[in-house]
């Protein structure tokens, strides 16, 4: 049933430990589906806001005779598909109003998460790279483990590896904040409100262009993500994150004892 | 997991997505998510002016941050009869009329709007559509304006009715009186210091800078204090806003 790891690892035999763990708190489990649904708006709607005008500038302003670093027009059409925006149509006043709706959940969806996350330590738990995690060995060894299909470290099952904890904390501590402020940068009552906004990203259009950057590395996240979900087992992933057991991979029963002179332990 | 049963997720989950979205625009359509879906302007005029001083002023700019283009969009000329004679005329007899909730109806030149004191200010115009353009702009503050015709208590907000036609009703924008008398709310005769274009509304643009362009209306004619939006127009406040869904807060 579950095999998260089998395609190159074809030793798989009867489980060693069976069972489940508690693997997401509450607080994880719903931010992890309101920000989903967050998410896939933002997106949807974003792309929607973009056809309006899909060209980027760096600086204070940007328009039509101003260069632009990237010019979307020659892929109207694929930006403009009815599969890719919300609303399907183009209609930029609706974009809007799921744009500037959603962007209220994500916004203190985000600031109540990391409360939540620093009080039951979620963060301090789970998500704290330490600094022998990111030498380069260890992060070319976690990669080889990805390639296997090898996500789990057998000693500590439940624990996310190295680049997973990456791509988390590079989600909600870099990514997801980017995205907030440089929208925020972009409402001229904000600028007024909050002047070191433009100032922090070098002008309203400079924030445009980064919010764009930084929403296709949201994609990007999204999907790595999804693909990850879908080779590690997909329905105990998801049964995971909603109801917070998680069943333990049937990891080969004779993990090496080198797992502590080696940095890389999921050999 | 067989790779059937993966394939099928993936094809599922891209399924799933595609019928969120359709899913979207049907939710969309039912008035009790509508009004879920529009409360958004409201959360967000809420929390701006919660986090912003009342005179909090959007950032202006130095000569050499302008924009060497500053594009024209919406209208770019009226092209009535009336609007037509006042160009040619130079609208030497044009006059901006104020009345409303007022208790002296104006009848401004425009050598009567340069008489107030002035105020010239770069600052930074964010169209609806994503792009900006930095222009200088000149003209008395609205909030002068107003006190010289005497406005009411009863006003609640400043409704600005222009000359170009949409669909053969006048442009007209609103704000209320906290942007009617922000500092930096001016009624622009002058821009990147020349008289208006006709291009950029020509005799005089309403500056509010803490808003999106459509709020800055162009051609102003007339100006009237009301104490509600019902009635005017289809009663949202706005051109865009009766007829798109447009937000009539802009600040966002």
């Amino acid at each position: 049933m579950d095999e998260p790891t089998a395609p190159p690892d074809p030793s798989a035999k009867p489980p060693a430990a069976t069972g489940t763990v508690y693997r997401h708190r509450l607080a994880t489990r719903i931010w992890h589906w309101i920000n989903a649904i967050a998410i896939f708006i933002m997106i949807g709607s974003g792309i929607g806001i973009l056809n309006a005008h899909p060209r980027l500038y760096w600086g204070q302003y940007g328009a039509n005779f101003d260069h632009a670093w990237l010019d979307l027009r020659p892929y109207g059409n694929i930006l403009r598909s009815g599969w890719l925006t919300i609303p399907a149509g183009y209609n930029l006043a609706i974009s809007r109003r799921w744009h500037l709706l959603f962007a209220l959940v994500l916004a203190f969806g985000l600031l109540v998460f990391m409360i939540a996350s620093l009080i039951n330590r979620h963060f301090q738990r789970d998500l704290r790279v330490r600094a022998r995690e990111i030498g380069p060995r260890y992060l070319w060894a976690d990669l080889l483990a990805h390639l296997r299909f090898d996500f789990h470290n057998p000693d500590d099952p439940a624990a996310y590896n190295t680049l997973q904890k990456l791509a988390y904390v590079g989600a909600i501590f870099v990514l997801i904040p980017l995205m907030i402020f440089t929208g925020l940068a972009m409402s001229p009552g904000m600028d007024a409100a909050w002047p070191w906004l433009i100032e922090l990203f070098g002008g309203r259009q400079s924030a445009r262009s980064i919010h764009f950057i930084a929403a296709s590395g949201i994609v990007l996240f999204v999907i790595v993500h999804l693909t990850l979900v879908v080779l590690a087992g997909p329905i105990e992933e998801i049964w995971s994150m909603i109801t917070g057991r998680w069943t333990l991979p049937t990891a080969p029963p004779e993990p090496p004892p080198a797992a502590h002179a080696e940095p890389e332990a999921a050999e | 997991m067989t790779l059937l049963t993966r394939r099928s997720l993936v094809t599922g989950g891209a399924l799933g997505a595609g019928l969120l979205l359709s899913g979207c625009d049907k939710l969309a359509q039912q008035p009790g998510f509508r009004r879920i879906l529009f409360s958004g302007e409201k959360i967000n005029m809420g929390l701006q002016r919660a986090l912003m001083d009342r005179n909090a002023l959007a950032p202006e700019f130095r000569p050499d941050q302008m924009s060497p283009v500053f594009r024209t969009n919406g209208n770019s000329n009226p092209n009535t009869t009336d609007y037509n004679r006042h160009v040619a005329e130079n609208f030497a007899n044009w006059r901006l009329e104020v009345g409303g909730l007022v208790d002296r109806p104006l009848r401004l030149s425009l050598p009567d709007i340069g008489a107030f004191p002035q105020r010239a200010q770069i600052t930074r115009h964010d169209c609806v559509e994503g792009w900006s353009a930095i222009g200088k702009w000149q003209g008395p503050m609205l909030g002068n304006v107003l006190k010289a015709a005497g406005v009411r208590n009863s006003a609640r907000y400043i409704v600005f009715t222009c000359a170009d036609l949409w669909s053969g009703a006048p442009y007209y924008e609103s704000i209320d009186m906290v942007d009617a008398f922000h500092p930096q709310t001016i009624l622009a005769w002058a821009m990147n210091d020349k008289r208006v274009s006709v291009g950029h509304g020509a005799p005089i643009r309403l500056r509010v800078e803490r808003h999106l362009g459509y709020k800055n209306a162009k051609y102003v004619m007339r100006i009237d204090a009301v104490a509600s939006l019902a009635g005017i127009g289809l009663g949202k406040g706005g051109y865009w806003e009766d007829h798109v869904n447009y937000d009539w807060y802009a600040g966002i």
